[in-house]
């Protein structure tokens, strides 16, 4: 088949790739690297696009019956507890579990789920205001004070990852802003990241021993991600859109 | 024009002279004062830093605060710049006060920092159908409701991806 005008330009996809594995040469032996893992970004430097952000989820790991990603999360972030005039479907859910089986094998699985945090992400596509918008290390946000409300980029969400916040809210948190009228979803708690840190719901999941969680730069070949990402299978869910995303599974 | 009618007319402006006095000596008693000085606004509850009270001179940010954070807003989701000058947040951590039992008052409550002069600015604002109105971070890291400690803005909030994955980066690396 020859027709590929449907298909997303992945030249820059390449790009990364090259300058992924340019920058992977600087390992001189095992443990010895000339570049240092994880730097902390001073707090006045932008970010840049040599990072790029993202978590694997091990479902193998993922237990049925924990929900610590999800806890975390709502405590780091201030979603899901002052929401009480909305109802389940309309509450916020910037990260939730999901059981998934295979009716033919009866193979059954648990696993989080939130925003993918995607290369070509389709909400900022459709945001007919630039409020929807991924940032240079691959996180994909809402800049809240030119949202809308209008929810398109809810229904362009293959994940059903987005929520709208139907009522005024109290008692926010300074480093996660939400409020009536606005979508939101999860921001890879990029108020961590910025500060070197690991989201949440990471951090959760190993305080757990569960540790079905590995965070991490895509882009860095030494960081563990990449390692685990090289080492074993994994898969982007809803491959067949090419979204790229910054999230990836493995055991489903 | 019969005589009448001009005196009704020279009257009539006598009186309207009579009526705009006061306005007028009141208004020269105005542009002596500052403006905004009859306003009556909460104390910070400590300042910016050892050096400073707050991040620009009070008439400077009294008028373009506004500019400082908008611009601040941006650089920080757009660029990750975490710096906690200019920031709103910190804006909050000084200018929030506390009551008499040492808790919080949310800055646009009635008579709090913010709400006092935009009230009588009769400026309408928004920042707070989102953003926090009192200090957070430090009662979360300290455990403590005072704030008048300083404590550090733009540390993390737990947690550090550094420390958690060097040593198994360095464990791992020995066992190749």
């Amino acid at each position: 088949m020859n027709d590929t005008s449907n298909k997303p330009d992945s030249s820059r996809r390449d790009f990364l790739t090259k300058s992924g594995t340019v920058a992977g040469a600087a390992a001189i032996a095992p443990g010895v690297f000339l570049t240092t893992p994880a730097v902390a970004k001073p707090a006045d430097e932008p970010i840049t696009a040599d990072k790029r952000w993202g978590i694997l989820v091990d479902t193998n790991k993922c237990a049925s019956n924990c929900d610590a990603c999800v806890t975390a999360c709502k405590e780091e972030n201030g979603w899901g507890k002052s929401e009480t005039h909305s109802n389940p479907e309309q509450q916020s859910q910037w990260i939730r579990k999901v059981e998934i089986r295979n009716k033919s094998t009866g193979f059954a699985a648990t696993l989080p789920m939130m925003c993918q945090h995607c290369e070509n992400p389709p909400c900022v596509d459709v945001c007919p205001t630039g409020a929807s918008f991924k940032r240079k290390d691959g996180i994909v946000l809402v800049d809240k004070h030119i949202c809308i409300g209008c929810r398109y980029c809810m229904m362009a969400c293959p994940f059903k990852a987005r929520s709208f916040i139907h009522e005024d809210l109290q008692d926010q948190l300074p480093w996660a802003p939400r409020g009536k009228g606005t979508v939101e979803s999860c921001t890879l708690c990029v108020q961590r990241v910025d500060n070197d840190g690991t989201p949440a719901c990471v951090e959760a999941c190993s305080a757990e021993n569960h540790n079905a969680l590995i965070f991490g730069d895509l882009n860095d070949e030494n960081s563990e991600i990449s390692r685990e990402l090289k080492k074993n299978d994994s898969i982007e869910l809803r491959a067949d859109l090419e979204l790229n995303t910054g999230v990836r599974y493995r055991g489903i | 024009m019969s005589y009448a009618s001009v005196v009704r007319r020279i009257t009539g402006l006598l009186f309207a002279a009579l009526l705009l006095l006061p306005l007028a000596a009141s208004a020269e008693e105005e542009a002596e004062n500052l403006p905004f000085s009859d306003l009556t606004m909460t104390e910070p509850d400590r300042h910016f830093s050892a050096t400073e009270e707050c991040v620009a001179p009070e008439d400077e940010m009294r008028r373009n605060h506004m500019n400082y954070i908008l611009h601040q807003r941006d650089d920080t989701m757009y660029e990750g710049i975490r710096t906690p000058r200019y920031s709103l947040e910190e804006c909050i951590n000084c200018h929030a006060a506390t009551d008499d039992q040492g808790e919080y008052l949310p800055v646009n409550a009635p008579n709090q920092f913010c709400s006092s002069c935009h009230t009588y600015a009769s400026v309408s604002i928004d920042c707070f159908q989102c953003h926090a109105t009192k200090p957070v971070r430090a009662s979360r890291l300290n455990g403590a409701s005072s704030g008048k400690a300083p404590y550090p803005a733009n540390g993390p909030v737990a947690g550090s991806l550094r420390h958690e994955t060097l040593p198994v980066l360095v464990s791992e690396g020995n066992a190749q």
